[in-house]
């Protein structure tokens, strides 16, 4: 035990003082700040919303369309060609014309865009959804001889909350987006660690063996004792450059928030425009909830319906497994070649169930309660991935517990086999050895 | 004297191949022991059984008289052959780690290594990493780092290799240092010169089995054939002639003057019978007996089983 102690500690030190880690740890979180705060600072700052000149040649849509924060309708009553001569001169007021012809109401594939900066899909539909709406008022208008006002009457703005109905028969308010970053993150946060550190378990073997040092080491250590304390060692690198992620994620979180964080309270509104270009779906809703008033409020009160506790149980739990599962594979494969370039051929079988769950994880995202949810979820080679996306939206105990248990198993039988074709496989140099012969180093004796 | 380490049967089938069949040794306590054989033979299966690397099909080994367990590990030093270091680590970091894995304690390592250090005169190096060490200085530490734990028992394979003359020599006295402080070695080697010079006791494998043992001594003494070398001035047509049927002339040569024969004596001939006969013909200046080499003898014997296997074969 003292002997599986000094190898997890050199595993570690040797890991945490290189260079590497240091500029790995520090680079993580800016990278992860960049990538929340950019989006952020250059929607509010850089503004990419479009200010359309619309020339009506029906003159039934004037002041009729409804801007929104991309696009913003101006109306002239000039010819098309002025218009488009000083879109195109220097000193050009708008960003588009929208080019409504006569016959719009007859013909409704007539009407134009010009642009000089591409305009982004959803304000494309925008202007489609309020002159579509415009024109089906106008012919209510003239079908039932009403008023313009009494037709946008009839129009009611639905929203749709989305519950779940619990055993207990209370009604959970469930919050899909939430649930959705949150399980997408931290299978994808398990998936690149397994990947990165799986393969430093790899090349940490190939090391020992091409420095000729492994028979050294195993004349004074058994071979487990040397896979179990490299892998459990760089478990160790893992976890504490996660840790060090969130730590200095939130100090800089907290750095920005203090010194722009005026700034940033006038532009939640972006955030959760942010939210919405991820995720159309709670378009609706979250646009409501933004008119409605207190944002934060209503982002916390949802964030309130996740089980945090489990989630965070459960992270821990399918990142060690999941870890412990492929890592001692990677250190079989380590085992079996003498080189890195001779390591493509094993990698495929290990590679493959794990870019297989990120690629599930997706479309589990979309259905968490599907059949491939269920199956990808319980699957250990998977399940490491696919049931973190399950998670936050709550799922029934047993399957949790029956997926725990199975990657339990699993991770114990792949650990004993990786030993055995370890234990060979450090031995042998020179030709690489087929599946074949590996399969026949499992079940001897050594 | 009693043995540190005994072999008995030994068996290791690996697949379709019999590395080592029905082989034993015992190694006597306080002794230099020679572990011979061509490439291939099964010299590191047997090394690596005794270092519990693998174990046994059949057979069993025995440490100073007790079944070989897993607590013995402490108390061999294994030098294989195939050897290296992290070459990104430092020296003395790696050093202590090695020391620790052989079960000392820290402060001790650090004792040890340090008097080991200034010995071999490499004290600068402890924060260089290995990478910056040429070849013969690793070498060095990889010779401290293995006989750090003051083992009991030694095992050294092919020690010298990477070493210059000098650093030869140098490791050459801290073998027969360490013989002197009650250390008993092992040493698996090629280079005949250096078991011809250190070692007392030798086994020879070869084909997987053991066709040779006993004492340096015991096997040149077997393997004499009762050759001579005469050196004389005078004629060699009456030399030849005095010699007589009985013994065979095998080569001779010139030198200042004086002529060198070997000569090959019938069994039943004294070197006085032979003395006696030419002494009158031509002028002695010495009479003196071929010992064979353990080249000589290496060769002979490996040669001569891979004949008889090959034949066997057929």
């Amino acid at each position: 035990m003292n002997k599986i102690n000094l190898i997890i500690q050199r595993e570690y030190l040797t890991r945490v003082k290189k260079k590497s880690f240091l500029i790995m740890s520090i680079v993580g979180p800016l990278l992860f700040a960049g990538i929340m705060v950019v989006p952020i600072w250059l929607a509010s700052e850089d503004d990419d919303s479009q200010n359309v000149e619309v020339i009506d040649e029906t003159g039934m849509f004037v002041n009729k369309l409804e801007n929104n924060e991309e696009v913003r309708f101006n109306y002239e009553f000039r010819s098309l060609k002025e218009a488009q001569e000083e879109l195109n001169s220097k000193d050009r007021k708008y960003t588009a014309i929208l080019h409504i012809p006569s016959v719009v109401v007859t013909h409704p594939k007539t009407v134009q865009l010009f642009y000089k900066d591409k305009p982004q899909g959803s304000s494309v539909s925008h202007m489609k959804r309020e002159i579509a709406k415009n024109i089906e008022d106008k012919k209510l208008q003239d079908l039932y001889n009403l008023s313009y006002d009494q037709v946008s009457g009839l129009r009611p703005s639905i929203g749709i909350v989305v519950n779940k109905l619990t055993e207990s028969g209370e009604v959970e308010e469930k919050s899909d987006d939430i649930a959705m970053g949150l399980g997408l993150a931290s299978a994808f946060v398990i998936y690149m660690f397994i990947f990165i550190f799986g393969v430093q378990v790899m090349r940490g073997v190939i090391e020992e063996k091409t420095n000729r040092i492994i028979e050294v080491l195993i004349s004074s250590v058994k071979p487990f004792e040397l896979m179990m304390g490299k892998i459990v060692g760089i478990a160790l690198v893992a976890l504490t450059q996660i840790a060090l992620w969130v730590v200095l994620s939130a100090g800089i979180y907290a750095g920005v928030m203090a010194v722009f964080g005026d700034e940033m309270a006038a532009n939640q509104k972006a955030t959760i425009e942010q939210l919405e270009s991820v995720n159309p779906e709670a378009t609706n809703e979250l646009a409501e909830s933004s008119a409605g008033g207190d944002v934060v409020a209503k982002l916390s009160a949802k964030m309130s319906t996740i089980n945090f506790p489990v989630v965070l149980g459960c992270f821990i739990f399918y990142f060690i497994g999941g870890y412990l599962l492929y890592g001692s594979l990677f250190a079989s494969v380590g085992a079996a070649v003498d080189n890195e370039t001779d390591t493509q051929q094993f990698m495929a079988p290990i590679t493959i169930p794990l870019i297989l769950g990120i690629v599930m994880a997706q479309v589990v995202m979309q259905n968490p309660d599907g059949t491939l949810a269920f199956w990808a979820s319980i699957i250990p080679f998977t399940s490491p991935i696919v049931m973190m996306v399950r998670v936050p939206f709550g799922v029934e105990t047993w399957e949790v517990i029956l997926s725990m248990v199975l990657l339990a198993a699993t991770f114990v039988g792949t650990t004993f086999m990786a030993g055995k074709i370890y234990r060979i496989g450090i031995l042998m140099y020179g030709k690489k050895p087929s599946f074949k012969e590996i399969g026949k180093w499992i079940i001897t004796k050594t | 004297m009693s043995s540190i380490l005994k072999a008995d049967n030994i068996v290791k089938q690996y697949a379709a191949h019999r590395a080592l069949d029905d082989v034993s040794i015992e190694v006597p306590k306080g002794c230099i022991y020679g572990l011979l054989g061509p490439n291939g033979a099964g010299k590191t299966s047997l090394i690596r059984i005794i270092n519990q690397i693998t174990h046994p099909d059949e057979g069993q080994v025995f440490f100073d008289g007790v079944p070989l367990s897993p607590n013995h590990v402490g108390q061999i030093g294994y030098l294989p052959e195939e050897r290296g270091l992290y070459k990104k680590m430092e020296v003395g970091e790696q050093a202590m780690y090695l020391a620790q894995l052989k079960g000392m304690s820290k402060r001790e390592a650090k004792e040890k290594l340090s008097m080991w250090f200034k010995r071999f005169d490499i004290s600068p190096w402890w924060n260089k990493k290995v990478e910056e060490l040429s070849k013969g200085m690793a070498q060095k530490v990889q010779f401290i780092v293995t006989v750090l734990h003051e083992p009991k028992l030694l095992i050294l394979d092919e020690p010298f290799s990477g070493f210059d003359p000098i650093n030869t020599n140098i490791v050459k006295n801290e073998i027969f240092r360490l013989k002197e402080e009650g250390t008993s070695i092992i040493l698996s080697t090629h280079n005949m010169g250096s078991v011809e010079e250190i070692c007392d006791h030798i086994a020879l494998i070869n084909n997987s089995k053991k066709i040779l043992d006993g004492t340096v001594k015991q096997v040149k003494e077997d393997f004499k054939e009762g050759i001579y070398n005469i050196e004389f001035k005078g004629n060699m047509i009456s030399f030849t002639n005095a010699l007589g049927a009985a013994c065979e002339l095998l080569s001779s040569g010139e030198l200042d003057g004086r002529i060198s024969a070997k000569v090959k004596l019938a069994p039943n001939i004294s070197t006085n019978d032979i003395l006696k006969a030419i002494v009158g013909e031509v002028e002695v200046f010495g009479l003196q007996e071929v010992i064979p080499s353990m080249n000589d003898i290496f060769i002979k014997q490996v040669g001569a089983n891979s004949i008889k296997k090959e034949a066997n074969d057929e």
